[in-house]
């Protein structure tokens, strides 16, 4: 028994060694696995972005720094074509941060209202809806928006916002007629619809997060629902409410198919947001097929020009949520 | 139940190994969206008679040409016929397939369809922003017996680069000097005025919503909408409707015998009937195609549909080709294209 135990002890060893190898080397596997997988996505992007450089670059070199400040896209113009971002790039800005601005207090407010204060039986068909709500393709919004939406604000709504704000310096100059029937605000609330279900959803999420003690604690010393959502609940999920914001913004910058049908597609800037005007992504859709040469070196060129936008949107996200940090000490 | 699932898993290993039926390869064509409806619907009839399979992908004129220079397909459909320099240089025979037209829509209260007439150089006038106004002094003369209110144009085209577009302004080119000088014709142009819709659809939608609005369309989508569509002022100085007979005398007034490469814009067109803004859509083929099986089968198919396909596109609001055209255009395909 006194030898045979020496041996099995020898034996153990051995085999603890072994199985401790195998988790080692079983380690070193998954590590390289997710290691690759997460430079995958960096040799992506990066191929994303050399690519479109060199597919920009003649007309870089051909319009310069006068592609910003050019609102006129005749891409046949004599002598020289003539091709400038101003306009979409105008566009696509304010038609994200009219989406934002209706969006993001529409969607908080939805999912303050599912997560805190919605009876439980109202609160399935909401959620069920909003859902839907992400799932509609985007071309639908684009039809109905064209058909229903558009026509309806432009003939019903907007007249009497232009005549409420017609005697307020500014804004009777972002609220002016004429009101074409397709413009900027409308693709903005498209976009605004659209958008929607991701705030909510990402909010309902981060809202879930929250623990219980914390709001119980609060309600415990006799705070009211609205000062437990915005001294409790609001900055205890900002990383990630404003992680949905970022995801809700980049996709509105990007939107493509509702925005084409309803933006009005004419390349000019003006300060009434109830005129057409047209979005970097509508103005590839619509010219991508039809275009080669300098032409389409310059829907590639917008697109980079989009891309560097929206990582100048993430980063300065990132910033403030740095910043935010410091504050708290935290 | 296990019964029933070891038999549909029967079922569908009969059918997955079953040896498949007489067998073409695909050939692939893309290209213009103006023709798609037609060109599927052949492919579909032609596919129940002879068991060979089309497939056709409307991605647009430009990208068809595109993806045919790039091999992947081995037809492309172009509304934009090719220039004949740019033919040889590409290795490419073109033809035309099949014609359509493109018409002006109004949605004006109390006016019907071919109530309103318009001639060319008032057509480029609004489009160019040069004529505001639906009362305008133009448009009166033309229409002296018509009420139209006072109300602004709104003009609305396409905002896609598009084979209607272009043979549109190429219209225009031809009937204004103001128009070629400023905006000339392309498959997308720098507009002076106007809201611009996407597709066909798009612009029959946005005029069918907006009072006092013009757009431009092609016939097909006219009757399919209900649309208000406006007569014309023809070269000859003739009133016309965008009718099959007005379509057809256009191509038939054409001097095809004279277009090498079968270069023909076929609008403004001269004839007491031709309707003026008549459109040819053409296919492009390699003229020593690398695959002369598929490129062989790409002209049995049109032949079939010129035999057997005028029906079919009649009902889809087509214009068949003259018969003295498609017997030029069989000369060509015997003569030009390498199949063997």
């Amino acid at each position: 028994m006194v030898v045979n135990s020496s041996v099995a002890r020898a034996a153990q060893t051995e085999d603890r060694t072994r199985t401790l190898n195998d988790f080692k080397s079983a380690d070193a596997l998954f590590h390289s696995l997710t290691f690759g997988a997460s430079v995958l996505v960096l040799l992506v992007m990066g191929g994303i972005i050399l690519s479109l450089i060199i597919a920009a670059w003649p007309a870089m070199v051909a319009f310069g720094v006068g592609f910003f400040e050019t609102t006129r896209w005749a891409v046949h113009a004599k002598p020289h074509p003539v091709m400038g971002v101003l306009a979409p790039l105008y566009g696509t800005m304010v038609t994200s941060v009219i989406a934002m601005l209706i969006a993001v207090p529409v969607g908080l407010g939805i999912a303050v209202f599912l997560t805190e204060l919605c009876p439980l039986w109202l609160r399935r068909p909401i959620s069920t809806a909003i859902e839907l709500l992400a799932g509609i393709p985007s071309i639908i919004y684009g039809m109905w928006g064209m058909f229903y939406l558009a026509p309806f604000l432009a003939t019903s709504v907007e007249p009497s916002i232009v005549a409420v704000f017609s005697h307020i310096p500014l804004l009777n100059v972002v609220f002016a007629e004429p009101i074409s029937n397709q413009n900027l605000f409308n693709a903005g609330f498209v976009l605004a619809i659209m958008i929607l279900p991701f705030i909510t959803a990402v909010s309902c999420d981060v809202f879930a997060t929250v623990p219980p003690v914390l709001k119980e604690a609060a309600y415990g010393i006799g705070c009211t629902t609205w000062e437990v959502m915005r001294n409790v609940v609001i900055p205890y999920t900002r990383v990630g409410l404003i992680g949905g914001v970022m995801l809700a913004l980049g996709r509105a910058l990007g939107e493509t198919m509702a925005v084409t049908f309803i933006v009005g597609n004419e390349s000019k800037v003006t300060g009434s947001i109830f005129s057409a005007g047209v979005t970097i992504s509508s103005l590839i859709a619509n010219e991508f097929a039809e275009s080669d040469g300098l032409h389409q070196s310059a829907l590639l060129y917008s697109g980079l020009i989009l891309f560097v936008l929206v990582f100048f949107v993430l980063t300065a996200a990132r910033y403030m949520l740095a910043r935010g940090e410091r504050k708290l000490g935290a | 139940m296990l019964k029933t699932i070891s038999r549909a898993a029967l079922v569908a290993a009969a059918i997955a190994f079953s040896p498949l039926p007489s067998f073409a390869a695909d050939i692939a064509g893309a290209g213009s969206t103006f023709a798609f409806p037609i060109y599927t619907k052949w492919a579909d009839s032609f596919k129940k008679e002879t068991g060979d399979a089309v497939n056709y992908q409307g991605i647009g004129s430009g990208a068809g040409i595109k993806q045919l220079q790039s091999k992947t397909i081995v037809f492309a459909g172009t509304d934009i016929p090719m220039k004949v320099e740019d033919l040889k240089k590409n290795g490419f025979v073109q033809w035309p397939m099949v014609m359509g037209g493109i018409a002006a829509v109004v949605n004006i209260d109390g006016v019907k369809p071919g109530q309103l007439v318009l001639d060319g150089p008032t057509l480029a006038n609004i489009y160019m922003g040069n004529v505001k106004k639906w009362d305008d002094a133009a448009i009166k003369k033309l229409n002296p017996s018509l009420t139209l209110p006072s109300a602004d144009i709104q003009v609305v085209r396409r905002a896609d680069g598009s084979g209607t577009t272009f043979n549109f302004t190429d219209y225009l080119s031809k009937v204004s000097q103001d128009w070629a000088d400023k905006v000339g014709s392309d498959a997308s142009v720098e507009w002076p005025v106007g809201v611009g819709a996407k597709g066909n659809d798009g612009v029959a939608g946005t005029v069918g919503q907006t009072k006092n609005s013009i757009g431009y369309v092609e016939t097909a989508y006219i009757k399919q909408n209900n649309m208000t569509y406006v007569d014309m002022i023809n070269k000859a100085g003739k009133h016309v409707s965008p009718t099959v007979d007005a379509l057809q005398a256009a191509a038939a007034n054409a001097d095809w015998a004279h277009a090498p490469g079968y270069y023909q814009i076929l609008t403004d067109q001269p004839g007491d009937a031709s309707w003026p803004i008549t459109a040819a859509t053409f296919v492009v083929v390699y003229a020593d195609p690398s695959d002369k099986a598929a490129s062989g089968e790409v002209v049995k198919f049109f032949d079939w549909a010129y035999k057997n396909g005028n029906a079919a596109a009649s009902d889809l609001n087509y214009i068949p080709m003259p018969a003295g055209v498609t017997d030029m255009v069989r000369k060509t395909w015997a003569s030009d294209i390498k199949n063997k």
